[in-house]
């Protein structure tokens, strides 16, 4: 039989049982809302971490990059049966050209792939920089700009001059800010670079750009592609990479294999490029993970305390009511509702404190390549802090509710 | 009375108690009780008595034979199904009162009509005041349960086992913590519960005095009835 009407009687007492511990109850509240906003503070930091290290691996490395990759010599005969003659051999790297045959077919066909951004040539060249007698040595890197632009976000780089002047001016040149230093030269002056061919040009510098990376800032420069190969004395069809850039970077990894079986060349993707710092950042994740569910899990059981604490002292509630009819459902809804209670007062203020936290962060400065605290509002983060902290609320308060739910009234009223 | 009408029975019931070593609690119990009587059982500490009543309150579901609670068969029904069967048919008054001592009398009387939800949270609440006016503790409906004395606070709790208009109350020495004038008034709630109401009364006590005036009493020895209509002399 259905009862006609539902009265919440469950919660009715549950509530009783929190307003009569209202100092334990804001204890545990308090630990809940250390924990998640820890947790949701720590895990804020820690996608701002990622954000700025692929931000700063995207300023100058594609999502995936395709190229020939060296291939090692065959032996023209399989290894023999045993007992039969052996073939010596002794692999080689095969000297031939590193450069992708028919590249403008193969940059239609890759432009042609779905979830593809960006697909841009590339033409890298070593190149000495001179000035007088005084030479440095560095990169410059052939690109289509407008493209290169799409891709690696050149212009928010650029401090000086005009980006866009590379298209109109040939032999113009995007020089980094450390090499224009050293050189002494600035937008509108001429700078002789000399290739590992020994071709020399005089550039005209339209530009001047900081990635903040000290690597790249002491070596690197953008330059027209078809003037990287002038510098390698080679034809227009000459192109060594094919850079793509993807909609998902992050399965990356995915696409550089379907590119590598499409094309039949060595696609590699971001990750693969960047193992070692993809190595620290899934350290820093495991890290911070551990810790911030710890502090989630310690806060979990400061409301597992309470609630056996509340438990042990309303044995003979829980018997009466028992008895009087209450079902053991009802009687798990009574603690795991007081649990929630505690849970959710613990949850709204960490989510508040974690604002803060995240909003005072956000305003230190740091310095060098960061510049102020990598870190802002992470919605995903609270929605997971949430989430986690209100299974773990939960299970703080299931699992003595089990127990009381388990209770032998007669054992009690015996006693 | 005419037409015996049977609300409660045992058929063989017996039980064990494994704790400290098995050994045969209850043997071979047979009892009914009428609609609208006053019975009692009474024995000496150890004789199984409250035994037997927990049986009844279908607390406790461990023994063989039968249990029949207004003609439904109780014996291996499960736990859900049973709490709701005492909730509904089943009031329970104690040597202690167990009443939640947050709650005011009222809402301590209200909580097992709120369980069943028969009716609408008003209707409840005027019910629960009839129920105190009937014990003589109108005037404190809002006092919280705790505020009380004793003899109160045990009438809040027979006001609690009637909300529901159960079949059967069951008491397991229901005045073993009142005086006696405390005791008397109880008494006479019981008395004037079955004859107007028509409900029946299982209490297990030790008072001679009690069991007397009771409808029937039933008398347990080592775990067998010894008589099933005893009359105190």
């Amino acid at each position: 039989m259905k009862p006609k009407h539902k009265h919440n009687i469950s919660s009715e007492i549950s509530i009783s049982y929190i307003v009569t511990k209202k100092k334990l109850t804001m204890i545990a509240a308090l630990g809940v809302t250390l924990g998640i906003a820890i947790f949701v503070f720590m895990n804020s930091m820690m996608k701002g971490f990622d954000r700025t290290s692929t931000e700063g691996i995207f300023k100058t490395v594609p999502h995936i990059r395709l190229f020939k990759d060296d291939e090692t010599s065959k032996p023209l005969a399989q290894q023999i049966q045993k007992g039969e003659e052996t073939v010596i051999v002794n692999p080689r790297i095969v000297p031939e050209n590193n450069v992708l045959v028919n590249p403008n077919s193969l940059i239609a066909l890759l432009q042609h792939q779905d979830q593809v951004t960006v697909v841009t040539p590339q033409v890298n060249t070593n190149v000495f920089y001179n000035s007088g007698k005084s030479q440095i040595s560095g990169l410059s890197t052939g690109v289509n700009i407008a493209e290169a632009d799409r891709m690696f976000n050149i212009r928010s780089y650029v401090v000086e001059g005009n980006m866009d002047d590379l298209k109109s001016v040939q032999n113009g040149i995007l020089l980094v800010v450390g090499i224009a230093q050293k050189m002494n030269v600035r937008t509108g002056d001429n700078i002789t670079i000399t290739s590992s061919r020994n071709v020399i040009k005089v550039m005209k510098v339209v530009g001047l750009f900081r990635t903040n990376n000290s690597v790249t800032d002491k070596s690197r420069s953008y330059i027209n592609i078809s003037l990287a190969q002038q510098l390698l004395q080679k034809n227009s069809s000459y192109i060594t990479d094919i850079n793509v850039n993807v909609t998902e970077f992050d399965n990356a990894a995915d696409y550089a294999a379907r590119f590598s079986k499409l094309t039949g060349y060595k696609a590699e993707d971001w990750k693969a490029a960047n193992e070692t710092l993809m190595a620290a950042g899934k350290m820093r994740k495991i890290i911070i993970t551990l810790i911030s569910f710890s502090i989630l899990l310690v806060a979990g059981f400061g409301i597992y305390n309470i609630l056996n604490m509340t438990i042990s002292q309303k044995i003979n509630d829980i018997a009466i009511l028992k008895a009087m009819g209450f079902k053991g459902g009802d009687v798990i809804r009574i603690f795991v509702q007081q649990a929630l209670i505690i849970g959710m007062i613990g949850l709204a203020i960490g989510l508040l404190l974690a604002t803060v936290l995240v909003n005072v962060l956000a305003h230190v400065y740091v310095g060098g390549d960061i510049g102020y605290f990598p870190i802002r509002f992470e919605p995903s983060m609270y929605a997971r802090g949430f989430l986690f902290g209100f299974i773990i609320t939960f299970f703080a308060g299931y699992i003595p509710a089990r127990k009381a739910a388990d209770v032998d009234p007669v054992s009690i009223f015996r006693k | 009375m005419s037409a015996q009408e049977i609300v409660l029975q045992t058929k063989n019931v017996g039980k064990y108690f494994y704790d400290p070593e098995k050994f045969r609690v209850l043997n071979n119990i047979s009892i009914q009780a009428n609609k609208g009587e006053f019975l009692t059982l009474i024995g000496k500490s150890g004789s199984g008595k409250s035994t037997l009543l927990y049986l009844l309150s279908t607390m406790d579901t461990d023994y063989d034979g039968e249990i029949f609670i207004d003609d439904i068969k109780v014996t291996g029904m499960h736990q859900n199904q049973l709490a709701a069967l005492r909730n509904e048919k089943i009031g329970f008054v104690f040597q202690f009162h167990y009443l939640l001592p947050e709650f005011s009398c009222l809402k301590n009387v209200m909580i097992p009509a709120l369980r069943l939800g028969n009716y609408t949270r008003k209707e409840i609440e005027e019910r629960a005041y009839k129920k105190l006016e009937m014990l003589g503790l109108k005037d404190q409906a809002l006092k919280p349960a705790s505020k009380l004395s004793g003899g109160q606070q045990q009438r809040v709790a027979i006001a609690r086992a009637l909300i529901n208009d159960p079949k059967i109350i069951m008491g397991d020495e229901p005045t073993g913590n009142l005086d006696s004038k405390n005791t008397q008034i109880v008494f006479d709630i019981f008395k004037q519960l079955t004859r107007e109401f028509g409900q029946t009364i299982v209490a297990v006590t030790h008072d001679n005095d009690f069991a007397e005036h009771s409808d029937r009493t039933i008398v347990m020895q080592d775990g067998v009835i010894i008589d099933q209509n005893f009359k105190v002399s």
